[in-house]
């Protein structure tokens, strides 16, 4: 339960921070870049968060860490979409329909690969999100553990989005992106394990 | 989620110093300096105003915009200088270790009159002038910017270049233990920047030593920097310790780092996308919307369109 509380607060805190110096505080010099950055970074690192739960707990033994991967998802999808929402209503203006100029979203997602690396990492959260239910899970049966390793799609394309998104390299985007293949590189290793486990059975 | 959004030139009351306001606000510390009151108002603001020296003698100018300038506090504390980090707020944090005095500038290459001037008399024989600029960074946003400085032809006419100088190239410090960003590999060091003579020549283009009527702040690129209104930020190069005049073509900085994001030209042009983003629309600082149609050129378009005619703008951009 203490497990659940802290995430839920450590996870809330960017976004509460965001509302409050929305409202009340101070978004910076930059108020647009403020928003996008802080819901982007957070949605990242949520999501190499919520990739990080299965290996912990391999490692560990510490089983009730798996009580907040799904949590950990939609806090990672929730970021994603408050991003994908600042992007379309304030850095493209739809929020005023008049200033909203949908052919350049259009050219953005189709010309532009960071951009278009970003709308993959959302899009690849979506199904994740609507199939994070209990029902979900009994109706998907094996198939829901093969559909969420879409989750690593997103993980890699939202740290190519970051990667891609800055003029020279810079240190926060390169972590992410290793972080995020340790994390795969520990799947592989387990896949592996269990594999030679059972052909040595055999 | 619900955001409360400003309108473009909503720039929200926390944010905003009226100049009148500041400028009282600045006699204020001024006074008081050296009492007691003066330690009292220790914000950001009243460190760096009454760090900052005035410049005596300022002249307006008919070739500033009526638009009403960004605040100190936006104009100080955000900022691209590489050299000090490639944050934004880098430069406001790191800055202060740069020394300015004493300052060198020299002049070389293709000119009659090569010599190493200290900065005051680089400055000295020329008239200072307000000049509200308004500034199109290439990440698309922008400001509106009260430099402090002079024309660039002034300097150019004093030194005589020759008749086979076609290219002014401008170098910026390169002293790692004071500024951090140069330590890492995000550009290659020293930054360097060039104009083509007419560009150089002409009179917006000016040498800044101040904002806001005061000496130049580090973080803006303290003690002598270029402006070239028309064009992408980071063509107006900080902290200038060399002005060559050369025949070629010189080499660019971004240019050097990104060939196909950052022309040796880098107008402000709507029309021509930055490869990673459009660069039809800015957002005002303070804003969260960016919604400001960019303008050919930075809205300098009538006094400098003539420079480039005949010129395909989207192959040199």
């Amino acid at each position: 339960m203490w497990l659940k509380v802290v995430v839920t607060l450590a996870a809330a805190w960017p976004g509460a921070n965001l509302v409050y110096n929305t409202f009340w505080g101070d978004l910076g010099v930059n108020p647009l870049e403020t928003l996008l950055l802080t819901s982007g970074e957070s949605a990242l690192v949520i999501l190499l968060c919520s990739l990080a739960v299965t290996p912990i707990r391999r490692l560990t033994g510490w089983n009730r860490i798996q009580s907040v991967r799904r949590m950990l998802g939609l806090w990672a999808f929730f970021y994603a979409f408050c991003h994908l929402s600042f992007y379309i209503l304030l850095d493209r203006a739809c929020l005023y329909w008049s200033d909203c100029q949908v052919q350049a979203i259009v050219d953005d997602v189709m010309k532009r690969k960071f951009i278009m690396a970003g709308m993959v990492a959302f899009l690849a959260m979506v199904p994740l999100a609507l199939t994070s239910t209990k029902g979900w899970i009994r109706r998907l049966g094996k198939k829901w553990q093969t559909l969420h390793r879409l989750a690593y799609l997103a993980g890699l394309a939202g740290a190519i989005h970051f990667v891609w998104k800055t003029k020279v390299p810079e240190t926060q985007p390169y972590l992410y992106m290793s972080i995020l293949i340790v994390l795969l590189l520990v799947r592989v290793y387990f896949a592996w394990k269990k594999r030679s486990v059972r052909t040595g059975a055999a | 989620m619900l955001i409360k959004i400003g309108q473009p030139s909503d720039i929200r009351s926390s944010e905003i110093t009226p100049e009148p306001v500041y400028r009282s606000r600045r006699e204020f510390l001024q006074l008081t300096a050296a009492g007691a009151v003066g330690a009292v108002a220790c914000g950001p603001l009243g460190e760096d105003l009454s760090a900052q020296v005035a410049i005596p003698n300022v002249k307006p100018s008919p070739l500033s915009t009526t638009e009403k300038p960004h605040t100190w506090e936006q104009l100080t504390n955000y900022n691209n200088f590489y050299e000090f980090g490639t944050n934004k707020s880098d430069p406001a944090a790191n800055a202060h270790r740069l020394t300015v005095k004493p300052w060198t500038v020299k002049v070389d290459g293709l000119v009659a009159k090569p010599a190493d001037y200290a900065l005051e008399d680089l400055v000295k024989p020329h008239q200072l002038e307000e000049r509200v600029y308004r500034f199109r960074c290439v990440e698309a946003w922008s400001a509106v910017i009260p430099w402090v400085g002079f024309p660039l032809a002034d300097l150019i006419r004093r030194v005589q270049p020759n008749s086979r100088a076609k290219y002014v190239a401008f170098t910026t410090l390169l002293r790692p233990n004071e500024m951090p960003g140069q330590r890492g590999a995000s550009l290659d060091w020293p930054y360097v920047e060039g104009l083509r003579m007419d560009e150089a020549m002409h009179p917006l283009t000016i040498l800044a030593t101040g904002l806001y009527g005061k000496e130049m702040p580090k973080q803006n690129g303290a003690p002598i920097r270029l402006v070239v209104p028309w064009k992408y930020g980071f063509k107006s190069i900080k902290s200038i310790v060399r002005i060559s005049f050369v025949e070629q073509e010189p080499p660019t900085s971004w240019n050097i780092a990104n060939a196909r994001e950052y022309g040796f030209y880098s107008n402000v042009n709507p029309t021509v996308a930055h490869p990673r983003w459009s660069q039809a629309r800015e957002n005002s600082l303070g804003s969260f919307l960016k919604n400001k149609e960019t303008l050919m050129f930075n809205g300098y378009a009538d006094q400098v369109a003539k420079l480039y005619e005949g010129m395909d703008l989207k192959k040199l951009y």
